[in-house]
């Protein structure tokens, strides 16, 4: 095992943080805009995000590089900035988590279906290859490859991240199905964890999704499937209508209620998705501890 | 005589190079191609659709079977259209304005365009003037609308009151999907039907259109 995750998983469970995309967007961040711009436009704002996890008491954040590979950057206009993108927001959660965290940067989905021909495997490689460069480059301590929907998508980001020697976290979206205990290509968890952990993933796990009851039993499967140690980010339930507005109401005790049992069926490192506020990380940690 | 059966096969099991190849000599017979459609070609992707909702299939199926589906209609509709037969309705699908996704869309139109739609695509990040604009100059009596993120999920309440705004809210069903979105929402913002993945995305395509 990477020696990193080692020390982190020593004293388990390794609290992560919550989403991004929701928290820049209570800091001012407009709908419809991408996230990633910030790191350029607004680095104090994107920097108080990272700021308020590590103060909640995650030990490891992410970054705000979530979309930060060309093909998902090309519709915004900011394919060839993709390097300084990715360096920039390494270099933002690092300066936020200085010795109190570590900085996991976030890899996410291209946008594109590999089977349906919109994208090819080799400007996959490419985009992945060109974001994981940028992240080893800027001194990130880990790598999280997050929020996969197709299993062969996800191989292709691994490959990429595991040439650069950093720790490589890969997270699938498991949503589908009669259970929802499948990713929207229909892999299970079993297979997923196979594919994975065969692959020289070093944590495997689950994001997004439903929520975070239908996220315990997919962490048992996970668990029962490898030897490595499961990584967990649950939604905060699914989005709902509240007076017009649409809202996640899920609270974070209500949350952190349940995390004794993700903690139980096998998670190491856990954490929250969209919805998931520092509120939810302080929670988890009241409870966990 | 051509076997029939084998284009049903060959649309089960996503052989899209088959299902052309059986329609080509069906064809060349003067076989039916209404008849086609109605008895082999729909019941097929039907079936498709029974294995998805049973678990059998996932996304990579279904995709499949819809491009075998269009590789024999592409033969078949020039030929149905010469007899004045009219699509099983036009619909006008896109990912509404402030978002920018389009894997869900873009499974929607491939499942709709296999159940007989015609399907008049416009893209992604999509405003209600343009949906308006489809309606009314390309005749679509059903608008499809996708959002995957809770942020521009209002997007399509826009749209909805701008149809009202515009006077053609009448003219035409309105039906919503994505991620965030349920069938709570769709009735909070007056549209006519939610569905939540591609298979029943067609079920209730033709449930509004039939109306």
């Amino acid at each position: 095992m990477h020696p990193l995750l080692s020390q982190l998983i020593s004293r388990p469970p390794v609290l992560t943080d919550g989403a991004w995309g929701t928290l820049l967007q209570s800091l001012g961040l407009p709908p419809g805009e991408c996230p990633d711009a910030w790191n350029i436009a607004h680095p104090a704002l994107v920097a108080d995000a990272a700021r308020q996890y590590v103060d909640a008491g995650s030990d490891i954040i992410l970054t705000n590089t979530f979309r930060s590979n060309r093909i998902a950057l090309a519709p915004y206009g900011l394919a060839r900035r993709a390097g300084e993108l990715n360096r920039l927001g390494v270099e933002i959660s690092r300066r936020a988590a200085g010795t109190r965290a570590k900085v996991f940067a976030s890899i996410g989905p291209s946008g594109k279906m590999l089977m349906a021909g919109d994208v090819t495997q080799q400007e996959l490689e490419g985009a992945f290859s060109e974001q994981a460069d940028a992240i080893a480059a800027a001194g990130a301590d880990g790598i999280v490859i997050e929020t996969m929907a197709d299993l062969e998508e996800a191989t292709i980001a691994l490959k990429a991240a595991k040439a650069t020697g950093l720790p490589v976290v890969v997270s699938m979206v498991f949503d589908s199905g009669k259970e929802r205990d499948r990713t929207m290509m229909g892999a299970t968890p079993e297979q997923v964890a196979e594919e994975l952990e065969g692959l020289g993933a070093d944590v495997i796990g689950a994001n997004c999704g439903a929520g975070i009851e239908g996220y315990i039993p997919v962490c048992t499967r996970l668990r029962g499937a490898t030897r490595l140690p499961v990584w967990i980010k649950p939604n905060a339930g699914l989005p709902t209508v509240v007076e017009g507005s649409i809202t996640y109401t899920m609270t974070p005790d209500h949350f952190a209620r349940l995390a004794p049992a993700l903690r139980d069926a096998g998670a190491t490192f856990i954490g929250g998705c969209c919805g998931t506020t520092p509120d939810f990380v302080r929670a988890l940690r009241r409870t966990l501890s | 005589m051509e076997d029939l059966k084998k284009l049903y096969d060959a649309i089960l099991v996503g052989n899209f190079k088959a299902a052309r190849e059986v329609t080509e000599k069906a064809l060349a017979e003067n076989v039916d191609p209404q008849m086609m459609v109605q008895q082999y070609m729909i019941p097929a992707m039907d079936e498709v659709g029974r294995r998805y909702e049973a678990n059998e299939y996932f996304v990579p199926e279904l995709l499949i079977a819809a491009r075998a589906m269009k590789a024999s209609l592409e033969l078949i509709r020039p030929l149905l259209i010469a007899r004045g037969a009219e699509p099983a309705g036009r619909v006008a699908i896109g990912t509404v304005k402030g978002d920018l996704h389009d894997i869900g869309k873009n499974l929607v139109a491939a499942m709709l365009e296999g159940a007989g739609f015609e399907v008049i695509d416009l893209g992604v990040d999509v405003t209600p003037e343009k949906f308006i604009t489809a309606v009314n100059e390309r005749n679509a009596n059903l608008v499809a609308m996708s959002a995957l993120l809770t942020t521009t999920m209002s997007s399509m309440k826009t749209i909805v009151e701008a149809f009202r705004t515009a006077g053609a809210r009448s003219k035409v069903k309105i039906m919503i999907g994505g991620a965030p979105v349920t069938q709570k929402y769709a009735d909070e913002i007056g549209a006519d039907g939610y569905s939540s993945n591609a298979n029943g995305a067609v079920a209730l395509a033709r449930r509004l259109t039939a109306a």
